[in-house]
């Protein structure tokens, strides 16, 4: 992928253009909102303690609870809500770490080239081959299951993706002759990397992050589906746990679990969307010459755009 | 003689062919460059003729220090700087910059006109402040025939056009009031209605700002706007060279007289005959015995095949490399 010469400014434009990618962009904010304005729309706070009552267990979607409690008679919507604080904050934290490794290996790479790069891509390499999902169960189990592990584990399992993705876009960029001439004026390395490699690698960055978030998200899940999440906190996944091994099957209280299913899917969908769209909006592919830039074009008076009688009469 | 601003010595550069198998060393190269020896005047134009894959923008690349010189020197200023650490190079790029042949890769499309030019200021830590560094952008670009300046400095390098952005690159170049300018085909890119203006300002900024430029160029017809002097380059090796008037008017070697026949000449009365070279250019990693022209040398006798013929002065200040000079 590579940035034309539109830059920046081109690319909201054409994200806007793309229906896909602002649907995305839309469910993307509106889960945001969910999750940070859970405390004011909850109906009830999951954090309350309660005495539970044993009619208040698996009951179905009513009035007071829309959709149901679940298998210790907690509000349904109200975990629900919470629940997306825990899915995007692992999902930005954890992607945050993936994408910042896999970016530095990734420039580092391929910007050093030689040796650097074969010992990094190696490394890469065995990274990648190793399943992600089997190791981060052990590292988790033998670790203390808290939030920070599982941001931790997620992250530093998942950059292998980007590192590549990275490396190749600064493979590309780095044999342009501006950075020829950057090095020609004298500027050292970490000047070129900061100036014209890593401008340059960002938008990929940008569509990668997204998309990695909806992976980070995806894992949390499950890791907390197995049983691995958190305890002290009630994400999309543990949910999901709760319910699959509490009997909501069993006691056919589908809400306990398609609702934290349904949060997952609306999550994980809008970043890809999102990303994809990002992806399409910064393709060199579907950006035009500089020359053929549609915007002169159609500012052009009609009698430009069509021969004069001299041109006509000069192909007869 | 004074000491000369750029004087270059047996320079070689050789890249290594195909994949080196472990712990071996290489046994075949590609002669980039094959032994060019080369001096340059403050002040004065050096055209640095040949066609395309005979080393010349090696050349470049290894005087500008952005590939490593396999043998030789490279005095600039006194300072060899084929053998310099790091320190020494950063040093001298302020005073040799280069122009490239393509202005539309070679500006960074995220960067605007006026941090394009002033960033080989911000590289040598040369302004103290940014209105310093807008000043000197502005002198700049006003001597690179961009005016006014002011216009130019919020712009990006695809809002511009080819002969504009040429002029940015020149511009940049200039900023650091360098003593050597490296021009690698800075017009070979450009409409022919641009490069005259080009090339007038690269002559003037010499005449003006007194700045040695070496020219490179496969197009012969250029090389008088700006040049003193003219190399010819075959092969990785300086078959001639002498000043523009001696040069054109009386080739000594026998490529340069196949390259200039097929010059268009102004007047179709004074219209030479033209010397066709047969075959091509032989391969640059098993370069042939003795003279490496002779395969395609229109005047090779036997002996060319054994003798390699060093570069000697005729007259003047002419030098050919052709064991034949005496006969012609």
């Amino acid at each position: 992928m590579e940035t034309t010469a539109a830059g920046y400014r081109g690319v909201w434009a054409r994200l806007r253009r793309n229906p896909m990618g602002m649907i995305g962009l839309i469910m993307l904010v509106v889960a945001i909102g969910v999750a940070v304005l859970a405390p004011w729309i909850s109906p009830y706070d999951p954090h309350a303690v309660t005495r539970v009552n044993i009619l208040d267990i698996y009951q179905p979607p009513s009035p007071a609870h829309w959709f149901g409690t679940d298998d210790a008679g907690r509000d349904v919507l109200s975990n629900f809500l919470y629940g997306a604080r825990v899915s995007l904050t692992v999902g930005f934290f954890a992607s945050f770490i993936s994408v910042t490794v896999g970016g530095l290996i990734g420039i580092s790479a391929g910007f050093l080239g030689g040796r650097t790069e074969g010992i990094l891509m190696r490394f890469t390499d065995i990274m990648l081959v190793i399943p992600d999902l089997p190791l981060a169960v052990v590292i988790v189990a033998l670790t203390k299951p808290s939030l920070t592990n599982i941001i931790l584990v997620i992250g530093l399992l998942g950059w292998t993706g980007t590192a590549r993705l990275v490396r190749a876009q600064t493979l590309s960029v780095k044999q342009r002759k501006f950075v020829v001439r950057a090095r020609a004026i004298g500027a050292g390395n970490s000047y070129i990397i900061r100036r014209h490699i890593f401008p340059l690698v960002l938008p990929l960055i940008v569509v990668n992050t997204v998309l990695v978030i909806s992976l980070a998200i995806l894992n949390e899940s499950t890791l907390s589906f197995l049983g691995l999440g958190d305890p002290a906190t009630l994400s999309w996944g543990q949910m999901l746990n709760y319910a699959f091994t509490r009997g909501a099957m069993s006691a056919g209280a589908w809400w306990a679990l398609v609702v934290p299913g349904f949060g997952i899917v609306w999550v994980v969908l809008s970043c890809t969307l999102l990303g994809q769209g990002l992806e399409q909006a910064l393709n060199p592919r579907l950006t035009t010459h500089h020359l053929a830039a549609d915007r002169t074009l159609k500012n052009l008076p009609r009698w430009e755009l069509e021969p004069t009688p001299v041109e006509q009469a000069g192909n007869v | 003689m004074n000491e000369p601003l750029l004087r270059v010595r047996g320079l070689r550069k050789l890249f290594p062919v195909g994949r080196r198998a472990l712990g071996r060393a290489p046994d075949q190269f590609v002669h980039a460059v094959d032994d060019v020896g080369l001096d340059l005047a403050a002040g004065e134009a050096l055209a640095l003729v040949g066609e395309s894959g005979c080393g010349k923008s090696t050349l470049a690349l290894t005087l500008l220090g952005l590939e490593t010189a396999t043998a030789g020197s490279i005095h600039f200023e006194g300072n060899d700087l084929a053998a310099a650490p790091a320190s020494v190079w950063k040093a001298a790029r302020r005073h040799i910059q280069m122009i490239f042949q393509d202005p539309y890769e070679s500006l960074n499309p995220l960067m605007t006109v006026g941090e394009i030019v002033a960033e080989p200021l911000h590289v040598h830590k040369l302004a103290p402040n940014a209105a310093e560094r807008r000043r000197r952008s502005v002198a700049a670009l006003e001597d690179a025939g961009l005016k006014p300046a002011e216009h130019f400095l919020a712009r990006f390098p695809h809002e511009l056009s080819g002969g504009q952005r040429q002029r940015v690159a020149i511009a940049a170049a200039l900023v650091l009031e360098p003593r050597l300018l490296v021009a690698d085909e800075p017009v070979s890119m450009l409409d022919v209605s641009i490069r005259a203006e080009i090339l007038n300002l690269l002559a003037d900024l010499k005449m003006r700002r007194s700045i040695a430029v070496l020219f490179i160029t496969h197009d012969l017809g250029t090389v008088s706007a700006v040049a003193d002097r003219i190399a010819v380059m075959y092969l990785g090796r300086i078959v001639e060279m002498g000043t523009v008037q001696e040069v054109m008017t009386a080739p000594r070697h026998p490529y340069t007289q196949a390259l200039l026949s097929v010059v268009p000449a102004p007047n179709p009365r004074l219209r030479r005959q033209h010397i066709i070279l047969q075959g091509e250019t032989p391969d640059p990693v098993k370069l042939p015995t003795g003279c490496r022209f002779h395969p395609r040398c229109p005047v090779a006798v036997e002996r060319c095949r054994t003798i390699d013929p060093p570069l000697q002065t005729i007259g003047g200040t002419q030098a050919a490399a052709c064991i034949r000079l005496d006969e012609a």
